[in-house]
């Protein structure tokens, strides 16, 4: 299609640049410097799209990012998967070659959409009905109702395949963030810079310029290209200036925190984007030590019947289309406003050949524009209202009459002025959402009828200037974005320099609007009866809608708005909010500001998923933590189990074996000969200090202050709640010193626990911790062969049992390395954990399984190490503890010491409940079939209680459950843990195992020790 | 005097059909704004759902109608207007299994009980498990559902894939699927609707539902309550159940008791509207995000509390941001869509993290806070069983096990170990 709609000269496109795109399936051209919708206006298209509910017809409303209806699916094609982008703005999507867009919400296409019967029974679903009908029975709901609301609701499609692009995410800091570059931000820039300030200059759009870029009046008598850009050469050689353009500032958090989100790649031609090697967008987090808010002003629209036809947009977008982007709306437009700034907008559409024709609905219209509109011959009716639109999928009439004195109703004949456009303006509201996110007020100011900045808040307030603080002259604002940047240094201390004096013509920016406000255009009929007045155009809402809310004493804003949804569509009541505290505030008759407005949340615009994600979706989610001979394990067939960040070994198969015969191999190798196991990922912190012994003594429940240099012991560590929390071995290396061991996914948590305790309880003590996990690695020989192995590459220590003992530790040297030896055991059998440096982990182990090939080392994982701890009774805290467990619950009242002074838990289990004999307590479970091997996770129920079926329907009492459960070779049977009421003192009884498929499985409750049972092996 | 009942039109198609006819002119007051009596048998301070359901079953089943609902914003303008709208009642303890398929049962009714449509949509709810650990415990906590005769699924990976199409059972890479438990029965419910319907009922039988009403301090006499000061003036009462979420403490305080509760900013997020693409609810901890998609085709999405303390109705920007990271690792192709909306509410946690139900060191008062992250689930079950609870003037079977003397006794019910979830 040739672009019938575009001037012969004009706007800031490259005309050299013609580029193809689709909509809908049908192709079009557009040049560099359109955004999809001016592109399709150009082709005369104003037909984009569906609305929400009623599925009407819509058009292009605005030129921006405030835009409630043009909403399009991009990169819609089966090559493109992976790309697919719903719901952007038409009006804030740069045209690039080869493009492929759709509009959203129509089926089977835009212009017969099948949804728009709910247009024919809108009258029937007006606000809330899904309420008041539908009250259908819950199964009905998700099956049959549900559903068809499904699908008509939503808007775009989105992809179903991985996105391919690439996000980054940047931090800044910056002396002060300027966000818009229209005049007032450039002009605060350029004071800033000069200042000297570290400047952070932030631009949604394209380029620098803001309104100059829709309308280039002169400034300091240079054209207004001119003059953007010598300032943004002046800023472009300043080296602490950075200017964001493409760059939205979303989000305002406490102490100025401040997000912003740079679209990178988007613009470019589809071809040149998947080449290019930047990432699609940056998520830019920015401490800013001052901001200065110079974020202009939405124009919002007048309200009447049918408002809402294609064709129908606001002024200031016609004005855009021309000016910006050389495009026509339309060849017969009326314009219908309300105030003085508007008009110029009329005045632009009749220099571009268009037949004009102004309605205004004030009573006088005498400002410089009425004047020369006047003067050009434009007809121009005052105290006129716009009855109504008419027209089907594109406006092609207006009805208009006189109204009465107060503007409540007409006051005379109807008449049809014919247009296949109406340009409408009912004034302009500041942008005033970040300045709210910072959490500051509004006041209202009844002359411009608009939210203005109130009084800054908070320990870090923001500046607001120009446009957003309801500054509507040129001059004004260009004044005040100087003086909002000096404040600025001010609070930065800093020496602010002085403005370079600049000013616009007058006469093309007065300023004053001389503003009517009729919030409702009065029209023949009630606003209930025939036709609709829109409010929030894509989610549907019309001025009855929120009478309608009202009379059901909807009355607070919150409330009309969820009972109407206005405000809640994609816009966020950019473009409609204001326009229905009007008309409520007629209705409930208090004033726009008693009535308040809704909470501003961030984002201030749709804000992308992946950009806020960056780079941590996929590997990047959490580190993936390795121990030094994690290699080693990859190369000898070893699955990994994640425990906390770690990668740990689960277990070696070798060809043809399944877990359970790699696992049964593992563990005999233990009993039987000697097996190790990589242990470095335990948590390792070392406690330092004089007052270590004591500090040690106050967090583990059972005695340290006596345990010797050289020796270690096994602690049992609780919550404040008197609950175990983590366990390890802690050993003496000197009388200042421990090394603590925690559980491998715990040990992050214990630290901060520790640490949380030193420095805010216990700030008498004096001692410091530091977390050694990653400094050793640990390979622990278990086994009866174990120290006859370990001798072989370890000749300065005495290994044999009379000179170390089980539970103490030495220095010594294995296979060359210097090691600490610890002879301890999670295993129950002769055991050596050798610690040696990180970086020699690799080289002993290698060493160690060289060595041990003759008595047939085998390395075992996890499920192995964790099955031999099982036959041995041993807890796993977090596997057979759950947070509601206590040292009595499992059996462990032993390891309290009794006439310690205080310890962390001491005071709570000290409660009532805590030593209730009908506690879920720790035992050992048999299944009375030495060969059915229990589920983990299963439960326990009294023979009497055993249910009929695998789902019952009321409730079974549940005794307990099953933590650990294990084929147990050394066992020779299966063997389980659990934890049940009362358990220590039913050790003997018959209980049932309901199971998942139903069958009843009879287990007796025995100890915890399956093997060993007088604990010889470890000690030998 | 009391408070006049009145009887309400009933909400139905024939209804709606009647009044467009009409042009929707005569539509009544859902719930009308009286002015404050000077007292009342019982003051319910909290209009939230818990407060508001309180009401309603206390005048329901209880006959007690002389009651006033004082909240001190716009009913439902706290948690239960912020909130993610998570239905289920797969939780681990019997004594919370209890408390929330109690109120799965009512939910399930809701929408013919209150004459209004809550939307309670059963689309069902996975708790998705990442590791060994979470696959144990998962195993655990849906035998135990089971026992408890709540409708709940142990679900391998390839089972989850059924169900939600759209994840990636690699998880990113990081943190692969391995299952899942599953409660068809759970699901989401429009959260508004919820506090309208049960206000408009409770003002049918003559509750007096009081906004911008804020309960500033307590006239107690002896140990016992007398009434309510408030920013309309006094207001006696006979009884007295404080429903405030997010500020029971600070209402404690003023009835000079202490509670054992921590107030957290808890965020959410919702995407721009799309075609349907998910229709179940998914949850995960280890990953730590949950979504599901509303009617109007948004993507609800949260996680976890902000750590820091505060009453500030907003959420941080690394809790929106580390949310996401965890979605777009399990859902890839949603990396494109942009959020629209993130906001805060403040809840009471509680050291169990299960919530308190209770008579108080004052008498005649009554207390039910602590729902922390997941209370929206139990609003019917914690209105109907706190309502019994102060109709009696002491604990029911269902109440008693979370008495406030649960943190003296140590008779705690642990929601937050390893084998349970939030919301
Ligand atoms: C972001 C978010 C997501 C959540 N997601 C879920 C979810 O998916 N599933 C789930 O089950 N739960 C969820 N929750 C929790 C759930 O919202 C709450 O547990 C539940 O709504 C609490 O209900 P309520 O009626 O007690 O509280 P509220 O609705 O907060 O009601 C308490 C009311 O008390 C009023 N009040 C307080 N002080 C006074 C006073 N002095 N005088 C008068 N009035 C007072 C408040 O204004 C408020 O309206 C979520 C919460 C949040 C914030």
């Amino acid at each position: 299609m040739s672009q019938d709609f575009r001037l012969p000269a004009g706007g800031r496109i490259d005309r050299s640049e013609r580029l193809n795109f689709t909509f809908d399936g049908q192709t079009f051209t557009g040049y560099r410097g359109d955004t999809v919708a001016s592109a399709l206006l150009a082709n005369g298209v104003h037909l984009v799209g569906r609305s929400f509910k009623y599925h009407r017809p819509r058009g292009i409303v605005t030129a921006g990012v405030e835009e409630p209806n043009a909403l399009i699916d991009c990169n819609i094609t089966a090559q493109e998967k992976g790309t697919r982008e719903a719901n952007n703005r038409a009006t804030f999507t740069e045209l690039r070659h080869g493009l492929t867009t759709k509009s959203v919400n129509a089926f089977p296409n835009l212009n017969f959409d099948i949804g728009e019967i709910n247009s024919l029974m809108a009258r029937f679903i007006p606000a809330g009905f899904y309420y008041k009908s539908l009250l259908v029975s819950t199964g009905m709901w998700h099956r049959v109702v549900e559903p068809v609301i499904r699908r008509a609701a939503g808007l775009g499609v989105t992809d179903e395949v991985a996105d391919v692009s690439r996000y980054d995410g940047h931090y800044l800091h910056a002396d002060i963030v300027i966000v818009g570059a229209g005049p007032t931000g450039l002009q605060a820039a350029r004071v800033a810079a000069k200042s000297g300030a570290r400047v952070v200059l932030v631009e949604q759009d394209t380029e620098c310029g803001g309104s100059l870029l829709r309308d280039p009046v002169e400034i300091d008598g240079m054209d207004a290209d001119l003059w953007v850009a010598t300032v943004e050469a002046e800023l472009a050689a300043a080296p602490n200036v950075r200017v964001l353009t493409r760059t939205t500032l979303s989000g305002i958090f406490d102490h100025n925190m401040l997000t912003a989100l740079e679209r990178v790649t988007d613009h470019l031609d589809v071809q040149d984007a998947a080449d290019d090697h930047r990432p699609r967008m940056r998520w830019h987090r920015v401490r800013a030590k001052q901001v200065v808010l110079a974020t202009g002003s939405f124009e919002r629209p007048l309200v009447f019947r049918n408002n809402d036809l294609p064709g129908i947009m606001f002024a200031g977008a016609v004005e855009t289309y021309l000016q910006r982007y050389g495009v026509k709306t339309g060849n017969t437009g009326l314009f219908l406003v309300n105030n003085d700034m508007a008009l110029s907008a009329a005045i632009k559409a009749k220099d571009a050949g268009i037949d004009v024709t102004v309605v205004d609905v004030r009573s006088e219209s005498t400002g410089p524009n009425t004047e020369r509109l006047m003067a050009m011959g434009v007809p121009f009716l005052t105290n006129h209202t716009l009855v109504e639109a008419k027209g089907g999928k594109r406006v092609k009439a207006a009805v208009v009459a006189p109204m009465n004195g107060d503007g409540t109703a007409i006051s005379g004949e109807m008449r049809t002025i014919e247009c296949d456009f109406i340009g409408s303006s009912s004034g302009y509201n500041p942008i005033v959402h970040l300045h709210c996110q910072s959490g500051a007020k509004l006041d209202f100011d009844p002359t411009t009828a608009c939210f203005v900045p109130g009084a800054p808040m908070g320990a870090t307030p923001t500046i607001s200037a120009g446009g957003c603080k309801g500054l509507f002259s040129l001059n004004d604002a260009l004044a005040s974005g100087a003086s909002a940047a000096q404040e600025a240094m001010d609070a930065l201390g800093l020496q602010a320099a002085e403005a370079t004096v600049v000013s616009a013509s007058e006469e093309a920016h007065p300023g004053s609007l001389h503003i009517r406000h009729l919030w409702l255009l009065p029209t023949d009929k009630p606003t209930s009866k025939g036709g609709k007045f829109w409010v929030d155009f894509q989610n549907d809402v019309t001025a009855a809608d929120l009478q309608l809310a009202v009379r059901e004493n909807f009355r607070s804003v919150e409330h009309i708005k969820r009972y109407t949804t206005l405000g809640m569509a994609t816009d966020q009541g950019k473009t409609s909010n204001i326009n229905a505290l009007g008309i409520l505030s007629d209705v409930l008759g208090v004033t726009i500001p008693d009535i308040g407005t809704t909470t501003f949340r961030p984002p201030y615009t749709p804000t992308t998923f992946g950009a806020i994600a960056g780079r941590e979706p996929g590997d990047f989610l959490d580190v993936a933590r390795v121990t030094p001979m994690h290699d080693w394990h990859a190369e000898h067939g070893a699955l990994f189990e994640d425990v906390g960040q770690w990668k740990r070994a689960w277990y070696y198969p070798k060809a043809g074996e399944n877990m359970h015969a790699a696992v049964d191999r593992e563990c005999r190798a233990v009993r039987e000969s000697v097996g190790i196991l990589d242990a470095s990922t335990l948590g390792k912190i070392i406690v330092k200090g004089p007052d270590a012994a004591e500090f040690l003594n106050r967090v583990y429940t059972n005695k340290w202050m006596k345990l010797g240099v050289g020796r270690c012991r096994y602690g049992l560590m609780l919550g404040e709640d008197g609950m175990i929390m983590d366990d390890g071995v802690s050993s003496r290396v000197a009388e200042d010193e421990f090394l603590m061991t925690t559980t491998t996914g715990g040990a992050a948590n214990v630290l901060s626990h520790l640490e949380d305790y030193l420095q805010t309880e216990w700030t008498d003590l004096k001692v410091y911790l530091t977390s050694v996990t990653e400094q050793w690695a640990v390979a622990s020989l278990n086994g009866p062969k174990a120290r006859a192995l370990l001798s072989e590459l370890c000749d300065d220590v005495d290994l044999s049992p009379e000179s170390f003992k089980f539970m103490e530790w030495k220095e010594a040297t294995v296979a060359g390395i210097p090691a600490r030896i610890f002879r301890i055991s999670f295993t129950g059998d002769l055991a050596f954990e050798i610690n040696v440096p990180a970086d020699k982990g690799m080289a002993l182990w290698t060493a160690l399984m060289t060595a041990g090939a003759k008595y047939g080392i085998t390395p075992y994982g996890t499920e192995a190490m964790h099955v031999l701890r099982a036959e041995k009774g041993f807890i796993i805290v977090g596997q057979d503890t759950d947070g509601s467990l206590n040292p009595h619950d499992m059996d462990m009242s032993w390891i309290i010491g009794k006439d310690k002074d205080d310890f962390i838990g001491k005071r709570s289990l000290t409660r009532k409940d805590m030593s209730d004999p009908m506690r879920k307590q720790y035992v050992g479970i048999l299944t009375d079939d030495p060969k059915e091997v229990l589920p983990e996770g299963a439960q326990l129920v009294n023979v009497a209680d055993a249910p009929a079926s695998a789902a019952p329907k009321s409730p079974v009492p549940m005794q307990g459950h099953v933590s650990s459960s294990y084929w147990s070779s050394a066992a020779g049977r299966s063997i389980a843990l659990g934890i049940v009421k009362g358990g220590i003192a039913r050790k003997g009884e018959t209980l049932i195992v309901p199971m998942p498929d139903g069958r009843n499985v009879k287990v007796t409750l025995t100890d915890t020790v399956f093997v060993d049972a007088e604990g010889a092996r470890q000690h030998g | 005097m009391v408070a006049q009942p009145a009887k309400k039109q009933r909400f139905n198609a024939l209804a709606l059909f009647r009044n467009a006819l009409s042009y929707h002119q005569n539509w009544e007051q859902q719930w009308r704004s009286p002015e404050p009596l000077e007292a009342y048998d019982v003051v319910i301070i909290g209009g939230g759902g818990h407060g508001l359901a309180t009401a309603y079953y206390l005048a329901k089943e209880h006959g007690i109608t002389n009651i006033a609902v004082l909240e001190k914003g716009w009913i439902g303008g706290g948690n239960t207007g912020r909130n993610t709208t998570i239905v289920r009642s797969n939780y681990l303890w019997d004594e919370s299994a209890a408390m929330y398929e109690h109120a799965m049962k009512l939910w399930e009714g809701l929408t013919q009980e209150l004459n209004y449509n809550v939307m309670f949509s059963q689309r069902g709810v996975l708790n998705l498990a990442h590791n060994l650990t979470d696959v144990r415990d998962t195993q655990r906590r849906v035998n135990a559902n089971r026992l408890n005769g709540i409708d709940s699924i142990y679900l391998d990976a390839a089972g989850v894939k059924k169900v939600v199409p759209g994840i990636d059972l690699r998880g990113g890479g990081r943190y692969p699927v391995m299952g899942a438990s599953y409660q068809p029965r759970g699901g989401t419910a429009r959260h508004d609707a919820v506090a309208w319907g049960y206000a408009r009922k409770c003002d049918e039988m003559g509750v007096h539902i009081i906004q911008n009403c804020k309960v500033t301090g307590f006239d107690i006499e002896g140990g016992v309550v007398k009434g309510v000061q408030t920013t309309k003036g006094r207001i006696g009462a006979k009884k007295v159940g404080m429903v405030p979420a997010g500020h029971s403490s600070v209402l404690a305080s003023m009835a000079g008791f202490r509670l054992p509760v921590e107030s957290h900013p808890l965020q959410a997020l919702v995407s721009e509207p799309i075609k349907p693409t998910i229709d179940t609810v998914v949850m995960s901890n280890a990953v730590h995000a949950y979504i599901s998609q509303s009617d109007k085709g948004e993507l609800v999405i949260g996680a976890g509390v902000d750590q820091y303390i505060s009453y500030g109705q907003r959420g941080s920007q690394h809790l929106a941001e580390e949310t996401l990271v965890a979605i777009c690792e399990l859902f890839p192709q949603y990396k494109r869509m942009k959020m629209l909306r993130q906001w805060g509410g403040i809840v009471d946690v509680c050291p169990d993290a299960s919530p308190i139900l209770t008579s108080t060191p004052v008498d005649g008062m009554y207390l039910n806070c602590g729902w922390g992250t997941g209370g929206f689930k139990a609003t019917p079950g914690s209105g109907h069983a706190f309502a019994a609870h102060i109709a009696k003037g002491e604990p029911t079977e269902l109440t008693a096990p979370f008495a406030l003397s649960r943190f003296e006794t140590g008779f705690l019910i642990d929601e937050h170990g390893a084998a349970a979830v939030a919301h």
